[in-house]
């Protein structure tokens, strides 16, 4: 089936079979592989893109059910290339990630929240990650990290 | 054991533009066709061939059953409308604050963007979150089939651990809450604060007068087959004043009600003694007025 939608900015029009899932139609198809499979049964937020602005598991979402109307956005499209955005660099900045393999999905997830709520309060920034796991930092340079990009974001406009 | 996860089985997909197109696809193939909502139930279950389907009808682009609105007395859920939207909507946040509450404590925020509440209630697990709270709030289900249609009250709808009287031909298209005066409140217990599941869960609906329970309902999950209503509890507490003695035996009586098994989260024991300390809570909430609940 043809599946057409918009990926961080640009149209992309590709064959996929029905059961294939967004998460591997990005992973193989699209050679994205900043989108990662962990659990692929929606339980670790590895996999995380934002649908509409709105984070969503693409390996619970279907390649086909994507229509020209949605847009995705995967971390390839938080920047400019050679360009880190505010949180990016406040993940530096604060150390969090170690390994870097749920990242991807934690910049994501922090994108919509300070997109819809700039000044979030830790509660806030707990509550908006319960569905991201990560197994190195202990989430607290997260959360540190959301704090520092919520930060620079407001410093710069 | 946990099921293995595999790569999604094949299977043809549609997506019809009208309901009608859906209730006859139904009729056609009652048996093979499985309806694709927020897909976060559903895609598990194939990818560990917990469910099969020759055919997946795609929901996601009909119109007019995401709508959540008041119409005469009360409010309509459609089948398609998000657990997020559900829980943003100020109607709901007005009307049936447990509801509200039980989806704040479900899953993760991913999953409620895509998770619908008509998916929740045709899972039929006995831990589904937002069962209790409909159930207390006297909720019905509208099921739609290409033979016509028909309204099902809740605790006729669950009939065992995912099994509803849903017929293979219909689909849920709305839930429907009657408004009524009073407040309700939901608590869940689960193994830690947040992305989990219920261990046990309880809602309660009360309209409290001059100190007494008026009207009240209880419902916990996790506890029995499906989702259940602690009838032997309202009937003790109806008319009787709002005190702790009153409280605690109906906490006793809960007992009598529930019927748990022992599995991967929790004892039946344990699950026992804790319908008995969530009874308590709810109602001491509610009794108090307050709406400060969620997990506990």
């Amino acid at each position: 089936m043809r599946v057409q939608f918009k990926l961080n900015g640009k149209s992309v029009a590709e064959e996929a079979h029905p059961d294939e899932t967004l998460l591997d139609f990005l992973r193989e198809r699209l050679n994205l592989l900043s989108v990662k499979k962990g659990c692929d049964e929606g339980a670790c937020g590895a996999c995380t893109v934002l649908l509409n602005g709105q984070p969503v598991r693409s390996c619970l979402l279907l390649a086909v059910q994507l229509s020209g109307a949605d847009e995705i956005t995967t971390v390839e499209g938080v920047s400019k290339p050679g360009e880190l955005n505010e949180i990016q660099e406040a993940f530096l900045e604060k150390n969090g990630f170690q390994c870097g393999f749920c990242t991807p999905g934690m910049i994501l997830t922090a994108k919509a929240l300070l997109d819809s709520n700039p000044r979030p309060t830790v509660e806030e920034i707990k509550d908006q990650f319960e569905g991201n796991l990560c197994r190195c930092t202990g989430y607290e340079q997260i959360i540190e990290s959301v704090q520092r990009a919520a930060e620079l974001r407001a410093r710069r406009q | 054991m946990e099921a293995e996860v595999r790569p999604l089985p094949k299977f043809e997909y549609v997506v019809p533009s009208s309901l009608d197109e859906v209730l006859n696809l139904l009729k056609d193939y009652p048996d093979k066709a499985r309806l694709l909502a927020g897909g976060t139930d559903l895609i598990p279950k194939l990818k560990k061939r917990a469910a099969a389907a020759d055919l997946v009808i795609d929901l996601n682009r009909i119109s007019g059953l995401s709508s959540i609105e008041l119409r005469s007395g009360r409010l309509h859920i459609g089948g398609l409308a998000r657990l997020s939207g559900i829980k943003e909507s100020s109607l709901v946040q007005e009307k049936a604050q447990a509801l509200v509450q039980a989806i704040g404590v479900m899953a993760s925020p991913p999953i409620r963007n895509r998770g619908t509440l008509a998916g929740n209630l045709c899972s039929a697990s006995p831990a589904a979150d937002t069962a209790p709270p409909l159930l207390v709030l006297d909720a019905s289900v509208r099921l739609q089939s290409a033979r016509g249609e028909r309204m099902v009250l809740l605790p006729d709808f669950f009939l065992g651990p995912e099994k509803t009287a849903m017929r293979p031909d219909e689909m849920l298209t709305e839930v429907i809450i009657p408004l009524q005066e009073g407040t309700s409140t939901f608590m869940k217990l689960g193994r830690r604060k947040a992305f989990t599941l219920s261990v046990v869960s309880a809602a309660v609906f009360a309209r409290v007068s001059r100190g007494k329970f008026a009207e009240v309902r209880l419902a916990l999950g996790a506890v029995a087959p499906t989702p259940i209503r602690g009838r032997k509890v309202e009937e003790s507490l109806k008319g009787n004043e709002v005190n702790a003695k009153n409280i605690a035996r109906a906490a006793e009586l809960i007992q009598e009600e529930v019927k748990p098994i022992s599995d991967v989260r929790a004892s039946a024991e344990y699950r026992r003694e804790m319908s008995s300390v969530l009874t308590r809570r709810v109602l001491e909430q509610t009794g108090r007025g307050g709406n400060h609940a969620g997990a506990i």
